[in-house]
């Protein structure tokens, strides 16, 4: 089967200094991985690379073959919920709307009927509620969970999410999850970067193990084992299931 | 029209563009940006006055444009080279306004470009420069500069709405979506760079400030949409221009600077009285709370 993304050699640096060193990865389609790593291994960044937010120093990106400019009305991105200014005066569903701003083209407002299939995600999100709440009202997990209604409504093929459920409650952890499953069954391919190591198990069929380099990527029963996390890690790991 | 009239007017349109501008700027984060703009035009005005010997309305708004992306390329340039943002900032525009005061003092000094007038304005003198305009008559050169910037300025805004309020909110959603980010950032300052060069005549480079962020950032206090926001700093920006000229004519003192007392003034009571976040309903809700 032919690969969703393939990355060959890809470098890139931060502020002089290198984050991300020959980093080689190849995803296949309809597979929901966990981008892991210690802090400042590169994951943002990576995300970032990949979407040509940040530049690369060398190496090569595609996506089905082809480059970002023909695919990227097909991905969707979820920033980190804390690099936007949630004081911004707008409403929930406003923010869910803008994910169609691609689609709707230039000189062209949004319609009724962008602004219902925004309404339509934000249910699936179980936050028809707090459609037209101003946005710094709503909780972390709320504003998370918008982040995601507006993933959704681009109806892309492939998503990048970074920490989507970094600091948010249980309970939009779970919806969270349950919307990524979905997406997978469709045959779309989600990449998460991910934080807690505890649920790498239960949340995600396949793992990229990422410091500055890929030190081991593929099916999470094979490749998600004590050894490479420790690896990965280096001396930094605080916490390791007990095997 | 009376002379009071025009004066009235044009601080009016001063008052809308900057008000309109300004609310972006504030959402963007740039309110220093604004500061350094507003600085570095001199340099754009005097480079222009002395390559055309003139200073009508188009020569000063192109030589504005060119100084003012100038100032936000460079301050791009050195804030990537480990500049910080705001030395980056304060570097730039102080160097660019202090060529231009060199320039002025040595080479263009004359009685419509001096130092004092760049800095405070002088918009006593607007209505006795006038020029003919088809149907409309004489209207003062700088009311005329003013309108054309103002249209100008709500019409890129209007039409590329959408993508003002993505890239301000957030620009790397709106690049993942192929929008210009950095285009649009520097469609921005061009319009800033125009708005302010076009007001400088009437209130000069530090009062031009005070209507670009003042308004706004008083708009931002009463409401929780873009669009109305957007209004209200203009509104804001209107009244704030009237208010300072009966001030003015009230204690007998510079007009210019009446109209930014004038902003201080709105966003004092803004700032106490504004239903969503204002100091009194905030004190309120937590006495609220505290009885319940």
């Amino acid at each position: 089967m032919m690969s969703v993304i393939e990355v060959k050699d890809v470098s890139a640096s931060y502020r002089k200094n290198q984050v991300l060193h020959n980093v080689n990865f190849e995803v296949q389609p309809g597979t929901l991985t966990a981008i892991i790593g210690p802090n400042g291994a590169g994951k943002s960044t990576l995300l970032k690379v990949l979407l040509e937010l940040h530049p690369k120093l060398s190496g090569s990106v595609s996506f089905l073959g082809s480059n970002l400019k023909r695919m990227k009305k097909r991905i969707g991105y979820v920033p980190q919920r804390g690099s936007v200014d949630w004081d911004f005066p707008t409403h929930a569903l406003d923010v869910v709307t803008m994910g169609l701003y691609g689609h709707i083209g230039w000189f062209r407002r949004p319609n009724r009927k962008h602004v219902e299939r925004a309404m339509a995600c934000l249910k699936q999100m179980g936050m028809e509620d707090y459609a037209y709440r101003q946005i710094s009202q709503l909780s972390g997990g709320q504003q998370q969970r918008v982040f995601l209604a507006r993933a959704l409504v681009q109806d892309a093929d492939l998503y990048f999410m970074d920490e989507p459920l970094a600091g948010v409650d249980a309970a939009t952890e779970k919806a969270i999850m349950h919307t990524l499953k979905e997406l997978k069954e469709q045959g779309k391919t989600v990449m998460v970067v991910h934080h807690d190591l505890q649920t790498v198990e239960d949340y995600f069929d396949h793992v990229l193990l990422l410091n500055r380099s890929v030190w081991a990527h593929g099916p999470t029963k094979e490749v998600f084992t004590q050894d490479n996390v420790y690896r990965t890690y280096g001396g930094t790991l605080r916490w390791m299931k007990e095997a | 029209m009376s002379y009071a009239m025009w004066i009235l007017l044009t601080a009016s349109l001063v008052g809308l563009s900057c008000g309109i501008v300004g609310a972006l700027l504030i959402l963007r984060r740039m309110a220093m940006m604004a500061d350094a703009i507003s600085h570095s035009v001199l340099l754009g005005i005097v480079v222009a006055y002395l390559i055309t010997r003139e200073l009508s309305g188009i020569h000063m708004l192109i030589g504005a444009v060119i100084a003012g992306l100038l100032t936000a390329v460079l301050v791009q340039w050195f804030h990537s080279r480990g500049v910080q943002k705001d030395a980056s900032i304060g570097v730039v525009f102080t160097t660019m306004f202090a060529i231009g005061v060199v320039l002025i003092a040595t080479k263009v000094g004359n009685a419509h470009l001096d130092t004092k007038h760049a800095l405070m304005g002088e918009i006593t003198f607007i209505p006795w420069e006038k020029v003919q305009v088809p149907w409309l008559g004489e209207i003062p050169q700088a009311t005329l500069t003013l309108s054309a910037v103002l249209l100008l300025v709500v019409f890129i805004i209007l039409i590329f709405y959408k993508e003002w309020k993505i890239t301000s909110f957030d620009p790397a959603l709106a690049a993942s979506l192929g929008i210009p980010v950095v285009l649009m950032h520097y469609i921005f300052m061009s319009m800033v760079s125009l708005t302010t060069v076009a007001a400088f005549d009437a209130v000069g480079a530090i009062m031009v400030v005070a209507m670009l962020i003042t308004p706004a950032a008083s708009a931002y206090l009463w409401t929780d949409r873009l669009s109305i926001m957007m209004m209200l700093s203009a509104l804001f920006g209107v009244v704030s221009a009237i208010m300072g000229y009966y001030i003015a004519v009230w204690l007998d003192t510079s007009i210019s600077g009446s109209m930014a007392f004038a902003t201080g003034l709105v966003f004092l009571l803004s700032f106490l009285f504004s239903p969503k976040h204002g100091l009194a309903s905030r004190l309120h809700y937590r006495s609220a709370a505290a009885d319940s």
